[in-house]
């Protein structure tokens, strides 16, 4: 025995997980309603798809080689924030539009603050408010199916600006209606939340507490009554169930407690239910979603569970 | 009662197939006998015998330091060599008594004979326990007679034999099941006389059905003997996860076993126990499994304690080849060696030879915070928030996340999909704030002792 043994402390055996597998595992969860974006409304959303996440791999190539930092695109992170904002934007929008915005969640909302892991807010989402306010009229312009260049209203607005406005709630779930290019399908998207369930990458718990938090919160102020058929078309309108899977379970930016997840979750669906009925747009998930990211650290803070035997004990 | 399992741990690879069918093999060694002065938690053993005396089978070579000690006794014949600072398994240096094996194996008198423990006295067993030098062999090496003699007797319902071996690789406890399965019930029985109101539970994985079903059909007629079958999880053999599958009791870091009414020991011990108690045969040996990819024919070997770790080796076929990592232990909390020039002694554990280490081929990356460690962590803490703290070396932050009821079985470093060293940081900043204590506690005595003082002088003035 000549050569030297390696030296290093307990556990010797690692499972198989890496923080790349699980990042592609949430990439592979998103083709199918990528897929079915790209079937509906054509060449333009697939070239933003490809350029917008190419762009936000390319933004943190650029900024870690500048920085002279480790270079960690292999990781698929940056690749996952690329993804999630171009099926975040609408699908006739000018390709530089979503490409400056992963630049911005790249470099100003997740390399500033110190890169992966330490980001206080879900980079894609922030940079999708940042595109809302600063092209909002580009951003909010929706094509309608199977008319080529019309834009119309999407359902969630047309459900607002009319309490008597009713929506087809199966076209709602298939995604034949206006809105961006991921969030439309719930069919897909719900395949790839059981694919990310299934791989254990993401647990049920936060998607499901925050839909029925809007579900409720809609029931009892949407002022149409006991009407299930609307709060159905309400949940699978806009972007509740593609950010209650893909976005509300980021694991950077939701808190890491078993109870402080209830709390960001119900805290999600109030603040969700707000905007969509009493704010001013008829969309409310991503600034919901943002604005419970900044109150994670203090949720966690305040949720963290009693070691196992001292659970009697007073704090 | 139990819920036969505990919440989180963690399934890994469990790797016994290698040397679970290997029946026990006996070891005559060759080289040198080492027997270091502490092998167990407590005073280290004060040597009673001097360079050129020669010593028996069963003699005893040290006696305890204290009442947390135990004494060492010689595991074959020969001569005293000296007393000299040797290397242990765990890397630290100490005195150890150096015996030339004269291949003799000649006992002491009275070695082996048989005994009834019924016509023994509580006090009598407990006593013939403390001078066996036997302590808890699945690693850690309390004292047992220490366990046997807890403040209040009649408090102890649970006695629990820990026959879950649920470190991967390891098998030794499954061996024991299976060759001497009437010496572990044999010393349940012993311990079982001296706690009245206690019952016997043994507990075993139900990833070993064979030993389950022939430990059950050997205990049917025993009533106060049950032989439990827990889920197959890691770390079911951890001691509080374990009292907690078995009784529904929690217990934490400033507690002992007795203080809910329990007490636990490994498998092997009770085998210990009987051989001690009924055959008049003290601690002289250690059953250990020497297994791992490395290794080219992996076994159970029953080893007489001091034998040097390169003989155990030797006996299991050697490397195929040259091994990357050997642990003393299992995978999930064994100690990596460094070299083998060391003694077997009696908190040692098995060895495990890796021809690559899993560690060092997957640098650690950023944390994603997935709280794959929360869900994983037996103490329900929060591995990643610990890590912040034990990062910044924050011993009040460390301290307010419970991070001293950490039990270090690595579930949260195994898991961790950024291969991030969570437990290294936990063990280390557990030692770090317990030394801190320590310091200030005796800075406290002194104080007081200083303040006597002036309050002595003050009267004496006066």
């Amino acid at each position: 025995m000549n050569q030297l043994l390696h030296l290093s402390a307990n556990p010797h055996v690692r499972d198989n997980i890496t923080t790349s597998e699980i990042m592609r595992d949430v990439m592979i969860a998103m083709i199918p309603t990528a897929v079915y974006g790209v079937m509906q409304w054509g060449a333009n959303a697939a070239f933003v798809i490809l350029f917008t996440t190419i762009a936000a791999v390319l933004a943190e190539f650029i900024y870690q080689r500048c920085m002279k930092l480790p270079i960690t695109i292999t990781d698929w992170s940056a690749a996952v924030t690329g993804m999630i904002l171009a099926l975040n934007c609408p699908p006739d929008i000018p390709i530089w539009i979503p490409v400056l915005g992963a630049f911005f969640a790249i470099i100003v909302i997740k390399q500033l603050y110190g890169g992966l892991g330490h980001n206080w807010m879900n980079p894609a989402l922030g940079a999708r408010c940042f595109l809302l306010i600063s092209f909002a009229g580009k951003m909010t312009s929706f094509t309608n199916v199977g008319a080529d260049g019309v834009s119309g209203a999407t359902p969630l607005a047309l459900l607002k600006a009319d309490p008597a406005a009713t929506a087809d709630l199966s076209a709602l779930f298939l995604g034949r209606v206006p809105g961006t290019i991921g969030e439309v399908s719930k069919l897909c998207l719900l395949f790839g939340a059981l694919y990310l369930i299934a791989r254990k990458v993401i647990s049920p718990k936060i998607p499901c507490i925050y839909i029925a938090t809007v579900a409720v919160f809609t029931l009892l102020f949407g002022g149409r009554g006991f009407d299930l058929y609307y709060v159905a078309c309400e949940l699978c309108a806009g972007g509740l169930i593609f950010g209650a899977f893909f976005m509300a379970t980021d694991y950077v930016t939701s808190p890491i407690t078993p109870n402080g997840q209830i709390v960001f979750a119900v805290i999600l669906g109030l603040l969700t239910g707000l905007f969509r009925l009493f704010g001013g747009s008829a969309e409310g998930v991503s600034y919901a979603i943002i604005l419970s990211n900044i109150l994670v650290p203090m949720i966690n803070r305040m949720t963290i569970p009693k070691a196992f035997g001292r659970e009697g004990e007073k704090k | 009662m139990g819920v036969s399992t505990f919440q989180g741990g963690v399934h890994p690879y469990d790797g016994k197939e290698l040397a679970m069918n290997q029946p026990i093999v006996e070891i005559k060694p060759q080289g040198l006998m080492v027997y270091p002065l502490s092998q167990h938690i407590g005073a280290p053993a004060k040597p009673v015998v001097s360079k050129g005396d020669r010593v028996l089978v069963g003699q005893k070579l040290a006696e305890a330091g204290g009442f947390v000690s135990a004494p060492i006794i010689c595991s074959v014949s020969g001569t005293v060599k000296g007393i000299e600072k040797r290397m242990t398994a765990g890397g630290s240096i100490m005195d150890s008594i150096i015996v030339e094996n004269d291949q003799q194996y000649e006992a002491i008198p009275g070695f082996g004979t048989k005994r009834d423990f019924k016509k023994l006295s509580r006090e009598e067993i407990v006593n013939i326990v403390k001078e066996a030098g036997i302590v808890g062999l699945g690693g850690a090496g309390f004292p047992t007679s220490v366990k046997l003699a807890p403040k209040d007797i009649g408090r102890i319902d649970y006695f629990l034999v820990n026959a879950a071996e649920c470190e991967p690789y390891l098998t030794s406890d499954y061996r024991d099941m299976m060759e001497m399965p009437e010496k572990i019930i044999g010393g349940l029985k012993v311990v079982l006389s001296i706690f009245p109101n206690a019952v016997g539970k043994i507990c075993i994985e139900d990833n070993k059905p064979e030993a389950i079903s022939k430990l059950t059909g050997m205990v049917e007629k025993e009533e106060k003997i049950e032989v439990l079958s827990l889920k197959t999880k890691y770390p079911q053999g951890g001691e509080r996860q374990l009292i907690y599958a078995v009784t529904g009791r929690k217990i934490n870091s400033s507690m002992l076993p007795a203080d809910a009414g329990v007490i636990v020991d490994n498998a092997d011990t009770m085998v210990a126990i009987y051989e001690a108690v009924c055959e008049t045969k003290p601690l002289v040996r250690k059953i250990l499994t020497v297994t791992g990819d490395a290794v080219a024919k992996p076994g159970n070997f029953r080893v007489p304690l001091g034998t040097n770790y390169q003989e155990i080796v030797d006996a299991a076929g050697g490397f195929k080849q040259p091994p990357e990592k050997i642990i003393s232990g299992g995978p999930m909390m064994g100690i990596p060696m460094f070299r083998l020039d060391v003694p077997l002694a009696k908190n040692s554990s098995s060895i495990l030879a890796f021809l690559k280490d899993p560690v060092s081929a997957q640098p650690a990356t950023a944390c994603i915070n997935c709280g794959r460690c929360v869900s994983a962590c037996p103490e329900k803490l929060l591995p990643t928030m610990l890590m912040k703290a034990a990062m910044k070396k924050d011993m009040a932050a460390y301290e307010a996340l419970y991070g001293m009821e950490c039990i270090e079985c690595g579930c949260c470093a195994y898991v961790c999909p950024a291969k991030r060293p969570l437990t290294q940081a936990f063990k280390e900043m557990k030692r770090r704030i317990s030394a801190a204590r320590r310091a200030s506690q005796a800075a406290a005595k002194k104080n007081q002792e200083k303040k006597d003082e002036g309050k002595a002088k003050e009267v004496k003035k006066s």
